[in-house]
């Protein structure tokens, strides 16, 4: 042992460690209690003045009883949180390959942007004259969207994709209703493919789902397609690039098709980073298309919301299309709320449906996407969509050598494998996803889309740099290798380094537990 | 561009190993004529030149904590503690996915959990969700929730719902066939809405403090709509009430939602919000959204999971309860951070001031000549009649930089009563000069 003068070791000894602490907690990794076994109720972390009144005017109705809510005091509050967050993998820690879900960079100049008082601090129900900014941005954003879309209407209200997707459908719906053929159009049709959500939409505005079956090149079956057209469908929900990470090359042949039979075309709009900048989705006969702000446009995802779902929309549809608009005239902006306000100013909306939500959609998004855009530029998004694209078949091309890609070809944004690389090895899907985590990745979208056999998607996005990819691919490579050699047990042990091992979903939802109580403290699940 | 870290050099290397001769190659499926056809819009720009051309848009509006403010209707000016917002920018949270893969996830989950016990606390209810949207879409998915609960198809709504509420819940009831009832206009509380519960209703929806800012006692309504065999659909769209006002829970409600984002979020000129959704367990496989569970890992400990997810869109497409996908998570970490801060002796202090500044205003502005206050029992918000219209009145205290609260006739354009009724709400941020400049300036208005 090497000591210095005052007799303190300055290098350690190399012993055998075991796994455990006394503790539970691991160096950095510290256990943490939920919030209700602190012994902390009755305290709390904000000061306030002593309220004076005397009486109230409740009606009678006050709160009797406790409400079972602890407080911590503010240091205690911050340790707690932020021993929490470092429980998670996150997009600015490393790669976050996850297939359809684009989890690029987050600028933070978005985030400040977002917090200026000006946007943060302003009520919906404000005077229209005393928040001309904030619709002002909007009026801007929408314009940029329609642009990038090549369509010529935009509701900005959907608060997620899969509300712009409702909001989309619900427009068709709307549309068909003014047709008179409501009763009659009663079928739509999705791929295999598709994400959930399509068939979920569809469904909760009363339409029967269909399925559209993919041909041997992971691409919509334009003949099979054609067969399931009828004076019964009420329109198609087709993802572009779709699910497999490829462009539908009949993409206009399957827009016309759907219109000479009477429906109308609705594009999921996931993919959208693939092609933002240099393709419109307008100009391939796409009627509705809904843009998740938070994947292309990059605001964060938060750990799973809040999103933003604006849809744009064809001529045919905008009629349709939920409140409110904004209209600007001689530089002055108007929210329009309702119907007859849309016919007089011309605006869309003059035939809309109702809302989608209480006020005017997710603005704290809306400042984040026009920041996120304006610091991109045209060329600057063109060229996200082409690194996004390069990264994707960079990632196919390196990693084509061990695992098997689903489809032939070029990828567009992600890259598609099956698990026949796994074929006799014991090993599954699920077991790389979890040694991945082991290597210090998120793992790539396991299982889906449902048409490939122990699917994994992996979408690297443009915010990945060449070194970082390369690591990326030399440590799936790595792995891939390992699981062909024999050694399951590795695999079937993983994740062994994360805060917990594999966790017991079965259990979870046998006997579901979901709020803390405090006469029954919480054990592990049986 | 100071986002793309690829150099030309990593370019050309990359195209080679794909063996595509350019990035053209890459998108050989894309119809010829449809790339690159050319855009109007601007180049890239430096963070300055961004700054300035958002900060020029945000310095164009007037910002609730700039003057007197009294706008509430579903969104409310509260004091958020310096804390939340930096927890909720660490990246960890910030930039992290659904926790799809939990044992990298564990606190997104943890907090998720937490926010499920106060938000089932606070309601006095069994069982929350992880969030919704927002109150509104939370309310639209009650009704839906009803309908397979009870397996009818008729929703009652109150006069006292927000009628926005009422607008997104009516389009999406009669989208899958439901026939949506309104009770009649009614600033000061509904007279008889039990009369309009029968045995087709699948529940009825009552907003409490209602959008006049009425608090009533849930407990009649909940007797009839449960002999009927109907649900009651509790409201709250100012969740800072329940740190006063009895939980709806408590009153017989089977189903409470809510607007979150007087809790930890900002006013944000309508979103992003966090919807509260909260019900018996009993009803718990018929909830949208998502929920975390506990269960344990393989070595026993104890860790938190997305469960009962055969309910939710990606396992059962279009048999799932609800389409949504995406929930609200990061302004659900926002409420628990704030809730925590707060604790119950917290929430019931804030609570009390937020009804003492209402009953200050109210005290003040009835005594405006010409000016009638309807509500008589409320928590921090309150209907005035003005003896004139009352958008234009919020325009002419508008110009005297005073942001005077809600206009009937915003809110129910179609509604001749409703024309000169203006929605007043006051929080602890409302200061006694902020009441007194306010009644000043109505006095000289009206």
């Amino acid at each position: 042992m090497t000591m210095n003068n005052q007799g303190r070791p300055t290098r350690g000894d190399a012993t055998d460690a075991t796994a455990e602490t006394t503790t539970g907690n691991r160096a950095l990794q510290i256990e943490e209690s939920l919030i209700f076994e602190k012994d902390a109720y009755g305290e709390t972390g904000v000061d306030f003045p002593a309220p004076t009144l005397t009486t109230n005017r409740l009606g009678g109705v006050e709160r009797r009883g406790e409400i079972g809510l602890p407080g911590l005091s503010e240091p205690e509050t911050m340790r707690h949180f932020v021993r929490l967050s470092q429980k998670n993998y996150a997009i600015d820690m490393g790669p976050f390959p996850l297939g359809s879900c684009t989890m690029k960079h987050n600028p933070r100049l978005n985030e400040k942007m977002a917090r200026l008082p000006g946007f943060a601090d302003i009520h919906p129900m404000q005077p229209e004259g005393s928040v001309q900014g904030a619709l002002e941005l909007i009026h801007v954003l929408s314009f940029w969207l329609k642009e990038l879309t090549g369509m010529p209407a935009v509701a900005m209200s959907p608060k997620a994709g899969a509300h712009g997707e409702l909001c989309g459908m619900m427009t068709i719906k709307a549309a068909i209703e003014a047709r008179g053929e409501s009763a009659t159009r009663t079928r739509v049709l999705a791929p295999e493919s598709a994400h959930g959500t399509n068939p979920a939409t569809a469904a909760q505005c009363g339409f029967k789902v269909d399925n559209i079956p993919s041909d041997k090149t992971g691409r919509v079956d334009l003949a099979a397609l054609k067969e399931r057209l009828g004076p019964d469908v009420a329109g198609i929900m087709v993802t572009n690039p779709n699910t497999c990470g490829l462009f539908e090359r009949e993409i206009r042949a399957i827009a016309d098709a759907v219109h000479a039979a009477g429906g109308y075309f609705y594009c999921d709009g996931a993919n959208f980073n693939a092609i933002g900048g240099k393709v419109r989705p307008g100009d391939l006969g796409v009627d509705a298309m809904h843009i998740n702000l938070h994947k292309t446009f990059s605001t964060p995802h938060g750990g799973g919301g809040p999103g933003s779902g604006p849809t744009v929309l064809s001529a045919a549809l905008a009629p349709f299309a939920p409140v409110p608009f904004i209209v600007e005239k001689d530089g002055r902006y108007r929210l329009i709320e309702r119907r007859d306000a849309a016919r007089t100013a011309g605006a869309e909306g003059e035939l809309s449906f109702g809302r989608m939500t209480a006020f005017h959609g997710q603005m704290g998004m809306f400042v984040r996407a026009l920041s996120y855009m304006l610091s991109h530029g045209k060329d600057g998004v063109a060229m996200a969509a082409e690194d996004a694209v390069l990264n994707a078949n960079y990632v196919l091309a390196r990693l084509k050598t061990e695992m098997t890609p689903a489809f032939e070809g070029y990828c567009m944004h992600e890259a598609l494998f099956d698990d026949r690389f796994l074929a006799d090895t014991g090993v599954e899907t699920i077991d790389f996803a979890k040694a991945m985590i082991d290597e210090g990745y998120h793992p790539m979208t396991m299982y889906f889309p449902l048409v490939v056999h122990g699917a994994m998607l992996i979408e690297p996005t443009e915010s990945e740099s060449k070194a970082e990819l390369d690591q990326f691919c030399d440590a799936l490579l790595s792995l891939a290798r390992r699981a062909k050699s024999g050694d399951v047990a590795a695999f079937k042990a993983a994740p062994r380094f994360a805060p917990r091992r594999r966790l017991d979903e079965t259990a979870a939802a046998r006997k579901p537990v979901l709020r803390w109580t405090p006469d029954a403290p919480l054990q592990a699940a049986e | 561009m100071r986002y793309l870290p690829l150099s030309d050099e990593d370019r050309r290397q990359m195209l080679s190993v794909v063996g595509a001769k350019d990035i053209a190659a890459l998108f050989q499926d894309v119809p010829a004529d449809a790339l690159d056809p050319g855009f109007d819009l601007p180049t890239h720009k430096s963070e300055l030149e961004v700054e300035r051309i958002l900060g020029r848009m945000a310095a164009k509006n007037r910002t609730a904590s700039a003057g007197p403010f009294f706008v509430g209707c579903g969104a409310y000016k509260h004091h958020v503690p310096a804390t939340v917002d930096h927890i909720i920018q660490r990246s960890e949270f910030l930039t992290s996915y659904t926790p799809y893969q939990p044992e990298i996830a564990q606190g997104t989950l943890q907090y998720l959990f937490e926010f499920q016990t106060q938000v089932a606390a606070l309601t006095g209810m069994e069982v929350a969700n992880a969030s919704m949207y927002d109150g509104s879409t939370a309310c639209a998915e009650a009704a839906l929730m009803a309908r397979r609960v009870t397996r009818r198809s008729r929703v009652v709504l109150s006069g006292g719902l927000h009628p926005h509420y009422a607008s997104v819940t009516r389009m999406s009831s009669e989208l899958v066939g439901d026939e949506v009832v309104f009770a009649p206009f009614a600033p000061t509380g509904d007279a008889d809405i039990e009369a309009l519960i029968d045995e087709t209703t699948s529940c009825v929806i009552v907003q409490n403090p209602d959008v006049f800012g009425n608090v009533r006692d849930l407990r009649p309504i909940a007797r009839a709509a449960h002999e009927k065999g109907a649900l009651l659909v509790a409201v709250v769209t100012e969740t800072m009430s329940l740190g006063a006002v009895e939980s709806p829970g408590a009153m017989g409600a089977d189903i409470v939602v809510g607007e979150g984002q007087s809790i930890g979020n900002s006013l944000n000129f309508g979103g992003p919000y966090v919807g509260l959704f909260a019900t018996r367990e009993k009803f718990v496989r018929q909830m949208p959204g998502r929920l975390c569970g506990v269960t344990a890992d393989t070595d026993g400990k104890r860790g938190f999971v997305l469960t009962l997810s055969t309910r939710e869109q990606h396992i059962r497409r279009d048999k799932a309860t609800s389409n949504i996908c995406t929930n609200s998570g990061l302004c659900a970490l926002a409420f628990t951070v704030h809730m925590t801060l707060l604790g119950e002796a917290g929430l019931r202090r804030v609570a009390a001031l937020n009804h003492e500044a209402a009953c200050k205003a109210a005290d003040a502005l009835s005594a405006v000549k010409g000016v009638d206050v309807l509500t008589s029992a409320y928590f921090n918000e309150f209907t005035l009649r003005l003896p004139s219209n009352a958008e234009a009145v919020v325009d002419r205290l508008a110009a005297a930089d005073i942001i005077a609260g809600a206009p009937g006739g915003r809110l129910w354009p179609d509604e001749p009563q409703a024309e000169n009724l203006l929605i007043v709400a006051a929080t602890e941020c409302t200061s006694d000069e902020d009441i007194a400049s306010f009644a000043a300036a109505l006095a000289g208005t009206i």
